[in-house]
């Protein structure tokens, strides 16, 4: 259908940037500035050459679109590309959110500009193909190299910890990404082929499934983040600065639910069926577990990194119940936390580039002095809670809805998820936006600025829009997610008859 | 025109939102004003006039004061420091303005479908839809939903118009009356639901709403407390509610009203496997369902929320904690009246919590010393008298109750509000005492509501409330003969402690003279609203008594609500004696209280002196809050902290990457430079690791 390689374009664009920021000359205050602007319009063009991907996107094709592929390392490893209706919105989200991280980062990033804005373009390169790419070693490289920038990004940027979090994001991701290796390997070894499409329609004899199942698992469970491998998040978003935080809560934690969505579920169908419980079973464990430690934080950030792993178990339980509602309802759950645990990281990011400090107890009262950022912060705050009106409402809702039928007590423990969210959530904007102000440091704190709104005002938008109006997302993603479901229950009848004989 | 009715009360709260936003904004600058004079500070706030400086005063002011100055409307100094935003009065003239019209359109809807049967479903477009999960955004009318509407929208308005008087020193006029639209307008949402999720949406939509006004004056810790606790235990009503949608759903395969009711009947006799217990499928639907309910109507278990509450301006106690939202679970379950006659065992669990209520709250009403306080308990309890009604299967008279009870119970809280207006923001009523004299048309309008309130003759709740009583006695639910002796003690209960509110607060010797000296009526913003709900407190009760009870209901509320077909007819055959029962009762509580604070004002003492226990068992509110706190409160935050320590800190950090750090550490320590040394590790495995994979590929197995 393309005549041009769009989604080659869509992938690369941001390397380009990062090309010509690097061979800016000097490193002074005009460099800086042209260091800002490129990446700020590298990442508005690559988003506007998306916009072309959705336009042309046929929603009712359930199969890859823009597909391109030419020979690439080996026979059998090719470079293929293409999104579904799985994909895509994911790649779009990554695009649209970039900009925001660049105008987020203008004033607070002083230090070494020209290569923090080099390690987010390549990051985005890195993160729209790891959604895009339909071969396991491109699909791998791109994974695995997202991290790479990631951290740089904490690691030069971040806060006083930094290194601590850094080593403990390692640790954690090491382990799985050799375990995916070696799946992939095995993959390779039964099917003779490293092609996505392929190996999504060929059926893998039970024992490789549960092994492969279970490598794959370790790796994007790492990512989602699951319980009881989370504990890297909060510190990882304590440490990272502003713009960190967004892409690794928005983007980078949506890295695990696609891989389950594009590998688990149709590649191990017997598998993922035979898992269910446990990931059930560690699911509401991170619902309940995470917020209730929410409640107790102290940080700012670490609240809403723990709230985030509360919503991502709301993403594995709904992938995991195998139903339309319950997919779909991840998929649209983890655009929705995109934008707004996004949001919420960019409202923490503007208090601390005023008071330099995350710390609850440091604030209070800021409603006097801040009515915009109340409102703002507000919108956000019930869209965490997932207040029926906003987008956290819709995934939410249809998890709890797709999981109900499967699994009655998975959804009558998880539901509880509604009580805890709305006490800590609540319990962090009383402490932060109400009550009087007291801290005299407050006292001359100023609302939010043109360019903060220019930040917040769309998002604030597209949570409004997406909680009354879901059906651009649900739509795009409708017929691949009905694929999905309808391959993995044929494969669980005909497959488990099969292996019966 | 449903349109209409539902979508002003939205406009009206965006055109005051905005002018609340840039009047907030207005009054202080912007990061962007930093950014341009950052040296000059001192000379940017000298040219941005006084405002500031002023703003700042009050706020560090307010904050030393707060804790103390138990205020309850912007009537006091320090809030007058503040200058009005700019376009109060427009706000408050656009959103009052746009709720009249939507309240006459909804009187012109009611007779258009109550009377001439024009019912009708309007869709609007899709909200949700994933394979066989379609749901709509639609509006739908029917009886049920057309007496909801006058109801929503007549207290509203005038509530808005009230609190044009009450609310006229307070600097945030705009928010407040946004706010107040805003609930409005959920409430329409609420009522005009034709599936289950916009019903929710609705639903939780009162509730942000109600958490906004609870907690208006944001400077209060405790009315933050309170908004906080609204929403967190409504949340808890709303877990058993979102889980009754899923089980719907999983049952019958929609959310839309039409198609549930038609399929319950295909459901009977179902079962759900409930944690391996094999439960009644419909039953268990409904008790989820009833849970939702339980939580927005403040009953039993789960009513601690309503008397906090009172922390927010008077008007938002009339309007959301006395006329409409509270009564939300009331509607549902009407609503749902198909599902819930299909389940005996649900119907029965409902009159329980509903008598329990009823009775419970009255107990507590007895001995609390707060105006507002009493009101809200009385508004529990009498929400427990609609829930009776609903399950003895009589839904129509648990409705009447919720219309005759809206303009009685919004009257006593406004007329409460003109009172703590009058005493400059003394809610307690032992400061009180002889107001009759100082504010004789409060007075007025007060006993008018108390009349009502507690059944006396030809005021509206007579009508009402004897035929819940009725129908208790003449239901076949197994609660029936408790629910008839607790209603009917709750009907003295109630008659005793409204007439003590009236009493201690109108009669005897002025508790604070200087307060009392100063009392003078309330402006004519306020008391035009009163009046008009004082007509409607005696109005409401007689004229519509055909509709609601008796024969007429089925005619005018025909496919709306699914009656239990024998109930009028067994409440025609009650014993006349046991019909008088209830107005014995009532006179018996006026006696008794007139004896108690007029004729013997030393025996109320006396009595709670002798019985020390009891009495501090009422005050203290069966000590509810405690136990919660002792049972949720307190676990919730330690296993929290327990979780984060020891579960994340200890068990997984230690054994996982800590444990394996230092282990690395050890090894590793001066061979690399921290800073970098991982980072270079791991580019370097994944490296490793991808040039193994292609020579693998290229020279092994994969280069055929």
């Amino acid at each position: 259908m393309t005549t041009w390689p769009i989604l080659s374009v869509v992938t690369f664009l941001p390397l380009v940037g990062a090309l010509l920021v690097y061979i800016l000359p000097g490193d002074d205050d005009a460099t800086r500035r042209n260091a800002r602007w490129i990446a700020l319009w590298t990442t508005l063009i690559t988003f506007a050459v998306s916009v072309i991907l959705v336009l042309r996107f046929d929603p009712s094709n359930p199969d890859f679109q823009f597909v391109e592929r030419s020979p690439w390392l080996a026979s059998a490893i090719t470079y293929h590309m293409g999104v579904d209706g799985i994909s895509l919105p994911f790649v779009i989200l990554t695009t649209a959110l970039m900009p925001f991280c660049i105008v987020a980062s203008w004033k607070s990033v002083t230090m070494r500009v020209r290569e923090y804005m080099m390690a987010f373009l390549v990051l985005e390169t890195l993160m729209v193909g790891t959604f895009s790419s339909l071969d396991l070693v491109l699909f791998y490289l791109f994974f695995e190299g997202g991290l790479i920038p990631m951290f740089l990004i904490i690691g030069i940027w971040g806060g006083p910890r930094r290194v601590y979090a850094s080593f403990k994001f390692f640790l954690y991701t090491f382990l799985g990404s050799v375990l995916m290796l070696l799946a992939i390997m095995a993959l390779y070894w039964n099917a003779a082929t490293t092609d996505i499409p392929t190996l999504m329609h060929t059926a893998v004899p039970r024992s490789l499934q549960t092994w492969a199942w279970l490598a794959f698992f370790a790796s994007f469970a790492v990512k989602m983040p699951m319980w009881p491998v989370h504990t890297w998040l909060p510190d990882a978003h304590v440490e990272a600065p502003t713009a960190a935080s967004v892409i690794l809560a928005a983007i980078m934690l949506k890295m695990g639910g696609y891989g389950f969505l594009r590998f688990s579920l149709p590649m191990f169908p017997l598998a993922s069926h035979d898992f269910a419980p446990l990931i059930f079973s560690l699911s509401t464990i991170a619902i309940i577990y995470t917020s209730l430690v929410a409640l107790m934080q102290e940080d700012m950030k670490k609240l809403i990194a723990y709230s985030s792993v509360a919503h991502m178990g709301f993403v594995t339980m709904g992938i995991f119940a195998g139903t339309m509602q319950g997919v779909a309802g991840g998929v649209f759950q983890m655009i929705s936390h995109g934008i707004v645990s996004g949001a919420l990281f960019l409202c923490v990011g503007i208090v601390y580039d005023r008071m330099h400090t995350r710390e609850i107890a440091a604030y209070g009262g800021l409603v006097n002095r801040m009515p915009l950022y109340a409102l703002v912060f507000m919108v956000f705050t019930m869209a965490n809670v997932g207040l029926p009106g906003t987008s956290g409402f819709i995934g939410e809702f249809m998890t709890l809805l797709g999981t109900f039928k499967v699994s009655l007590p998975t959804a009558f423990f998880a539901t509880t998820g509604v009580i805890l969210s709305a006490a800590y959530a609540l319990w962090l904007y009383r402490k932060v936006v109400f009550g009087a102000l007291v801290n005299p440091s407050l006292a001359t704190i100023k609302d939010l600025t043109f360019r903060e709104c220019l930040l917040l005002v769309p998002l604030v938008a597209l949570t409004i829009l997406f909680g009354v109006y879901p059906k651009p997302v649900l739509d795009m993603s409708a017929a691949s997610v009905q694929q999905l479901v309808a391959n993995y229950s044929h494969a669980l009848t005909t497959q488990a008859a099969a292996l019966v004989q | 025109m449903i349109q209409a009715i539902v979508f002003l009360p939205l406009i009206g709260a965006l055109l005051a939102g905005l002018i609340a936003i840039f009047g907030a904004h207005a009054r202080n600058p912007s990061g962007d004003t930093v950014d341009h004079h950052d040296l000059a500070h001192g000379h940017d706030t000298a040219s941005h006039g006084t405002t500031p400086v002023n703003a700042d005063a009050a706020v560090i002011h307010a904050s030393h004061d707060e804790p103390m100055a138990h205020d309850d409307h912007g009537h006091d100094d320090h809030h007058a420091v503040e200058p009005p935003a700019v376009g109060s009065r427009a706000a408050e003239l656009i959103t009052t303005c746009l709720l009249i019209t939507s309240a006459v359109l909804s009187w012109i809807t009611f007779v258009d479908v109550g009377f001439m049967h024009h019912d009708a479903r309007i869709a609007l477009f899709p909200w949700i839809t994933s394979g066989d999960l379609q749901v709509a955004w639609s509006l739908r009318v029917d009886t049920l939903t057309a007496v909801m509407l006058v109801v929503v929208t007549t207290v509203s308005s005038l509530v808005h118009f009230y609190s044009i008087g009450y609310m006229d020193e307070d600097p945030n006029r705009p928010r407040f009356f946004g706010y107040l639209s805003l609930f409005t307008f959920a409430m329409l949402m609420l009522v005009t639901a034709d599936n289950l999720v916009q019903l929710f949406f609705g639903w939780e939509g009162v509730g942000l709403a109600s958490y906004l006004l609870i907690g208006f004056w944001y400077q209060k810790p405790s009315a933050n407390a309170a908004a906080i606790k609204a929403f967190v235990v409504n949340r808890v009503g709303d877990f058993g509610f979102a889980l009754g949608i899923f089980a719907v759903f999983a049952l019958i395969g929609s959310t839309d009203f039409e198609t549930i009711f038609a399929g319950a009947p295909g459901v009977v006799g179902k079962t759900i496997d409930f944690f391996g217990w094999q439960v009644d499928a419909l039953t268990f639907t409904c008790l989820l369902l009833f849970m939702g309910a339980m939580g927005k109507s403040a009953q039993f278990l789960l009513h601690t929320w309503l008397p906090d509450a009172m922390e927010g301006p008077t008007p938002v106690s009339a309007l959301i904690h006395a006329a409409t939202m509270v009564t939300a679970g009331v509607f549902m379950v009407a609503r749902l009246s198909p599902l819930f006659e299909l389940s005996p065992t649900a119907q029965a669990v409902v009159m329980f919590f509903g008598a329990t209520t009823a009775f419970f709250a009255a107990t507590i009403g007895l001995v609390q010393n707060d105006i507002k306080r009493i009101v809200a308990y009385s508004t529990c309890s009498q929400l427990g008298y609609m829930f009776v009604a609903m399950g003895a299967g009589a839904y129509s008279v648990g409705m009447f109750h919720l219309f005759t009870h809206a303009f009685f119970k919004a009257l006593l809280f406004l007329g409460s509000g003109s009172v703590i207006y009058a005493m400059h923001h003394e809610q307690d009523i032992r400061n009180m005492g002889g107001l009759w004299r100082k504010i004789p048309y409060t007075f007025t309008v007060m006993c008018i509501g108390t009349l009502a309130l507690t059944g006396f003759p030809l005021f509206a709740g007579y009508f009402s409330k004897d035929a819940i009583i009725e129908s208790a006695y003449a239901s076949h639910n197994p609660f029936s003969t408790y629910a008839y002796l607790l209603t009917i003690a709750a009907a003295g209960l109630t008659s005793f402690y409204s007439w003590r509110l009236i009493f201690k607060t109108f009669f005897g010797e002025p508790h604070d003279r200087k307060h009392y000296e100063a009392a003078h009526e309330s402006p004519i913003w306020m008391l035009i609203p009163i009046g008009i709900l004082a007509v409607g407190s005696i109005a409401a009760g007689y004229p519509f008594k055909e509709l609601f009870v008796g024969p007429g209901a089925e005619g005018f509320f025909r496919e709306s609500l699914k009656m239990n077909p024998h109930i009028f007819e067994d409440m025609e055959q009650m014993p006349n004696l046991l019909g008088y029962l209830p107005f014995v009762m009532m006179a018996l509580g006026l006696g008794v209280s007139y004896l108690f604070y007029i004729r013997r004002p030393y025996l109320p003492e006396a009595l709670a002196r002798s019985q020390p226990g009891l009495y501090q068992f009422l005050l203290n509110k069966w000590y509810f809050d405690e136990l919660y706190d002792l049972i949720f409160v307190r676990p919730a935050k330690w296993i929290g902290r327990f979780l984060w320590k020891f579960g994340d800190g200890y068990v997984i950090d230690g054994f996982g990457p800590d444990g394996v750090s230092a282990w690395v550490l050890d090894v590793t320590r001066n061979v690399v430079r921290l800073q970098t040394g991982y980072l270079y590790h791991y580019a370097f495995a994944m490296l490793i690791g991808v040039a193994g994979l292609i020579t693998w590929f290229m020279f092994g197995v994969g280069g055929q």
